[in-house]
């Protein structure tokens, strides 16, 4: 059983009938996601990896009382396909799409709060439980379902430390892709409770990068938490003022720096690696003194 | 909104037009996309139009902080009583805008936030409707400003223009109180989001002519997300956190990273093969990392646009390069029939290039 998700969550796709929204439900369903349906408007009736397609996620919902839904539809659409799920009733929105403007997301943010829904990204990966069901675009085939929690602001970094933490025979609970933009749904403080209560979960990692302020907020909670927090910061070498591709990672006003986030940390508790290859043996030592 | 009135001049000659117009004493601002302009110099008064023309050819040609000089501002003095900050920005972490007022003006907000955080009044915006007259009216009270309502056209102004124009930092910094006993916008400072430009076409004009570095501007050309950074280790990733975690192992090798660049997700064959064109216009590369790991992106996709690449271009710089994630197999496969030099973890791809490029390419 993951944090947020497991084999038994129904699932929709929003954009489902295009290039990049097919090609993951085929991978998802090869998973063991629940797909239940897909959201395209005017593709009503078609079918993708056996998935029903509607025209709108509130059909999509009265259909197959989906609980999830992964967006995948252009940036300019986005806003409306996250306000959409939440008004539909969909209590789990995860959205993979990048390059959202930030006046649309501020909207969507407030929607999705307003209905009492979660919202993951967006410009996420989305979530894996490692064994179980992936929402979103981890590769599926570098889990190896155990005990170690991540949440991570950056994605193909995250394949990076699974795949490194499999390959040590290290296995993860759930995997948690918050997603690299300025305003994101779900942020460190929210998903560390969760890993605190889950049973399964015996330490998190946690992989922040420069820019904005999640890592620093997120230091009192971790020093309450009553498991191993190992992270991670990437961007050292990342000059100030420059803003790092469309991510959230820019240095400004000496706030946000590597160094300050990795500090914050070190104050808090967590074990604060220097290299991505060395954080599996860091867990296991974790571990071993627990 | 209510600023001097001035204009813009690119030689002396010209200020000293521009300076005999304005009938007044005048004030010589340089026009720089940076800030702290006053203290590094590039803010000037001036009491006669020759004055004004002395200063400009100090100021024009010459680096401020790093910028060349090519155009001044040529605007009236004007008789301050009292400065204010007023800004409205994105606060991330509440997911809102957020208004910032402080009585005290002038100086640069981050510091004020941290010497006396209780000088900036804060007021959220609502996601949905714009300020109203009571929400400024009860934002004004007691914060003992003259002219409230003269203040409140002026943040009403703001809003607008901040909305309008897909912002997420608009500032007025300093706003002045006059000895006329009215505001004045002495300074202003907008960013815009780039991921709104699809809906800004002017702003998306002067983007492209405020960019300086003519491999930066071929990059946004070709719509890559990149920054150069001057080293020689060229670098090629997939997602912002990935390609800085690069560049992190890359100096720990003991290179000196020569770019950023983020292809992003789902990158096709063309944008790799665009990429790639791109970081070989860069005459300090002697090597190039390129390192992907692939969830919506697939390895065979990059593969072949770095295989479309060298059928193109000579490329005779070495060249590392790491695929894992999704369609792995087939993008490996591709990369098995070329000459380029595979790599097994970041780590490994990190340390070979360095090293190939130590030895001179060979």
């Amino acid at each position: 059983m993951g944090i947020l998700a497991d084999r038994q969550t129904r699932v929709i796709v929003q954009g489902i009938t295009g290039r990049e929204g097919s090609f993951h439900t085929e991978q998802m369903v090869a998973y063991g996601t629940k797909v239940v349906g897909g959201v395209t408007p005017g593709k009503k009736g078609e079918v993708v990896s056996g998935a029903p397609v509607f025209d709108t996620v509130r059909d999509a919902v009265a259909a197959t009382q989906a609980e999830a839904s992964i967006i995948f539809v252009p940036a300019r659409f986005a806003k409306d396909a996250i306000c959409e799920a939440a008004e539909a009733g969909i209590k789990l929105i995860l959205c993979i799409t990048e390059g959202i403007p930030i006046q649309d997301m501020v909207v969507a943010a407030h929607v999705v709060k307003s209905k009492g829904a979660r919202l993951i990204g967006p410009n996420c990966p989305g979530i894996a439980t490692a064994g179980e069901a992936k929402l979103g675009i981890i590769p599926g085939n570098i889990f190896l379902k155990g005990n170690i929690g991540l949440a991570s602001r950056s994605g193909t970094l995250t394949y990076e430390i699974v795949n490194a933490l499999t390959h040590a025979g290290i296995g993860q609970s759930t995997c948690v892709g918050l997603g690299g933009d300025p305003i994101l749904g779900t942020q460190f403080i929210d998903i560390l409770p969760l890993f605190d209560k889950d049973t399964q979960t015996e330490a998190v990692i946690l992989i922040g990068e420069i820019g904005g302020v999640a890592e620093e907020e997120a230091a009192p909670l971790i020093r309450k938490m009553s498991k191993p927090v190992i992270g991670f910061i990437s961007g050292r070498t990342a000059p100030a003022g420059k803003r790092m591709g469309h991510a959230g990672a820019i240095i400004t006003g000496g706030k946000g720096t590597a160094d300050s986030k990795m500090k914050a940390w070190r104050e808090a508790g967590v074990i604060v690696a220097e290299t991505t290859s060395e954080i599996p043996r860091i867990v296991k030592e974790a571990l071993a003194k627990k | 909104m209510p600023v001097l009135s001035g204009q813009v001049a690119d030689s002396p000659e010209k200020v000293l037009e521009v300076a005999r117009k304005v009938g007044k004493p005048v004030v010589v601002k340089a026009q720089v996309h940076v800030g702290g302009r006053g203290k590094a110099g590039g803010i000037q008064l001036a009491a006669t139009p020759e004055q004004a023309r002395d200063v400009a050819s100090r100021l024009l040609g010459k680096p401020l902080k790093g910028l060349i000089v090519e155009k001044v501002l040529v605007e009236e003095q004007s008789k301050i009583e009292r400065e204010f900050y007023l800004g409205i920005a994105v606060d991330r972490q509440h997911k809102k805008n957020v208004l910032l007022f402080s009585t005290e003006g002038g100086v640069e907000i981050e510091e004020l936030a941290v010497t006396n955080p209780d000088a900036i009044g804060k007021l959220y915006l609502d996601p949905v409707r714009f300020l109203s007259d009571a929400d400024i009216d009860a934002f004004l009270k007691n914060r003992n400003v003259p002219d409230p309502a003269g203040l409140k056209k002026i943040i009403f102004e703001l809003e607008k223009i901040y909305r309008g124009m897909d912002a997420e930092l608009a500032e007025i910094n300093p706003l002045a109180w006059t000895a006329e006993q009215t505001y004045k916008v002495l300074d202003a400072k907008i960013n815009i989001d780039d991921n709104a430009l699809f809906r800004q076409p002017a702003m998306a004009a002067l983007m492209e002519e405020s960019e300086t570095d003519d491999i930066e501007k071929e990059a946004h050309r070709r719509k890559i997300a990149y920054v150069r950074l001057g080293g020689e280790v060229g670098i090629i990733g997939n997602g912002a956190g990935l390609v800085m975690g690069t560049m992190d192992e890359v100096g720990r090798a003991g290179g000196t990273p020569a770019n950023f660049l983020d292809v992003g997700g789902g990158a096709k064959a063309e944008l790799v093969r665009n990429s790639l064109e791109l970081l070989l216009m860069d005459p300090n590369v002697k090597g190039i990392f390129i390192n992907i790991f692939g969830g919506i992106t697939r390895c065979d996709e990059v593969a072949r646009g770095i295989i479309e690449a060298s059928a193109k271009v000579q490329i005779r710089i070495p060249m590392v390069i790491r695929l894992e994630g999704t369609r792995v197999q087939e993008g490996q496969a591709l990369i098995g029939k070329t000459s380029l030099i595979p790599a097994s973890s970041m780590q490994e791809g990190a340390g070979k290039i360095v090293e190939l490029i130590r030895k001179g390419g060979k």
